[in-house]
């Protein structure tokens, strides 16, 4: 029998007794980045395959919600610092080492990108749009004229920021259930599946949300598989992964993963996607809101269960 | 030059003088600390053993807090020291997070704190305060490259571990056995 206790006291809130550094924005964040960095996947590659007027909703529509999505998630970071006042030292330094740094530059790209790939299309959505300055005017024009040399920037950023959210929590070594490399592949598609979600949510066309959710149950699959091998990872590991994975196995967050991820939030939708295909009639936001709620709910199961690991204490 | 400090288990009767010591001296706020004491019971009675110990930040050679530090906040002193400089750290938890012995804490002016090795104590000669003030003289602080020094001494004649060698940090901080 081994009992550790502290002599001292060591009250300290956050830390004490358990981590909890990383609250609510955090998840929130990470979900919008997934969300935001699918959508603009699937723009630009679709953009690139010559589909945009066949995939309306993808390319055009859809990149609409990205610019909002990537400033409310860039404000959940922003309230998540706790010396707020100093957040411009973010990008005074260039730190490869840290995902936190590279990962604010890299919004700091796409979020500008997003912001010209959707203002390139107002006026064509909403046909009464006046930009008012000809410079805007102009830039439009510009703009429009040259989108493939934006659609390949946004399609492999897109990539790198999915990725990226992952990347975020499997790079602390510290936190045993976020330190495996399978977590930044699993973020990214878990995020490309919630764009493809919203993309389904706004398409009003038939065969564009059939290429889409043949994409979605393949991205359901591969993230199903990716899950599998996450615990398999950790099974095989040292003590402190097996313990990791005992808490979505054989513990406290056993019941809310497989009933709010796994069912609901994977095969369930999956399952209504294939049902859809075979030419059952699903009205589709049952299973886009499915999926964009599972993996809301992933992100705040992977980021509070995380903090909960640990090699000492 | 590579400080380090040597902890002996045997000696450390768990007074917490060190986390006292450590809190004065560096104005630590009321409900923090830098340092702390941990009390480590193995078997059941009547085989019994127990170990004392005097834990902070280990300023670890391969320091995961100061890789993942977005502005460069946290960085490395001359010696090996491990330092947050207040005026850069955005507070953003990333530092707290890569830290497997929990040894830093967010301050609440809003950045983030933790051991300094009470540099500012070190640069004149001097000892830092929770060695300086240990009633039964369990610690030995010193620099690992000096091979005269009563830290090497101790570490060439004694047994001693390390904390979660396996997290790969290379800790600095050693409990001799």
């Amino acid at each position: 029998m081994r009992e550790e206790l502290f002599v001292s006291g060591r009250n300290i809130p956050n830390i004490d007794p358990y981590l909890n550094i990383w609250h609510w924005q955090i998840p929130i964040y990470l979900f919008l980045g997934g969300l935001a960095a699918g959508i603009l996947f699937f723009a630009g590659v679709f953009f690139i395959m010559g589909k945009e007027h066949k995939m309306r909703a993808t390319v055009k529509i859809a990149p609409m919600i990205v610019p909002f999505a990537l400033i409310v998630g860039l404000f959940m970071l922003f309230l998540d610092l706790k010396h707020k006042l100093y957040f411009w030292q973010l990008y005074t330094t260039i730190r490869l080492e840290s995902p936190m740094g590279w990962g604010s530059w890299v919004l700091m790209i796409m979020t500008p990108l997003s912001m010209i790939w959707s203002a390139s299309y107002v006026t064509e959505i909403f046909p009464g749009w006046d930009w008012k300055f000809k410079f805007l005017k102009d830039f439009e024009s510009w703009v429009i004229k040259n989108r493939i040399f934006f659609a390949w920037p946004i399609a492999i950023y897109a990539v790198i920021l999915g990725i990226y959210t992952g990347i975020l929590l499997s790079a602390f070594n510290a936190r045993p259930l976020w330190n495996t490399s399978i977590l930044g592949p699993l973020f990214l598609v878990s995020g490309m599946s919630t764009g493809a979600a919203v993309i389904m949510l706004f398409s009003k066309d038939h065969k564009e949300r059939k290429i889409i959710g043949r994409l979605d149950i393949l991205l359901i699959i591969i993230e199903l598989f990716f899950i599998t091998h996450l615990f398999i990872g950790f099974r095989a590991g040292s003590e402190a992964q097996i313990n990791a994975a005992n808490l979505f196995l054989n513990g406290d967050f056993t019941a809310p993963f497989f009933t709010f991820v796994v069912i609901l939030g994977l095969i369930f939708p999956g399952l209504l996607e294939i049902m859809e295909l075979k030419g059952y009639r699903i009205p589709i936001y049952i299973p886009a809101a499915l999926i964009l709620l599972g993996g809301l709910i992933f992100r705040f199961l992977v980021v509070e269960a995380g903090q909960l690991t640990r090699y000492l204490y | 030059m590579r400080y380090a400090m040597a902890i002996d288990t045997r000696k450390c009767v768990g007074c917490s003088d060190c986390v006292v010591a450590c809190q004065t001296e560096n104005n630590v706020p009321i409900g923090f600390c830098r340092d702390w004491v941990v009390e480590v019971i193995d078997g059941t009675y009547p085989n019994v053993s127990i170990e004392l110990r005097t834990e902070r930040c280990n300023h670890c050679d391969n320091s995961p807090c100061v890789r993942c530090c977005p502005t460069g906040a946290s960085h490395i002193e001359d010696g090996g020291i491990v330092l947050v400089t207040p005026d850069k750290c955005i507070g953003c938890g990333a530092c707290i997070q890569a830290c497997p012995y929990d040894a830093r804490y967010s301050h609440p002016d809003g950045y983030v704190d933790k051991c300094t090795f009470c540099i500012h104590r070190v640069r004149q000669g001097s000892d830092p305060a929770c060695v300086s003030v240990c009633p039964t003289k369990c610690m030995y602080f010193g620099n690992l490259e000096d091979s005269n020094s009563k830290l090497v001494n101790v570490l060439k004649n004694r047994k001693f571990k390390s904390l979660a060698p396996e997290a790969g940090t290379k800790p600095q901080i050693y409990y001799l056995v």
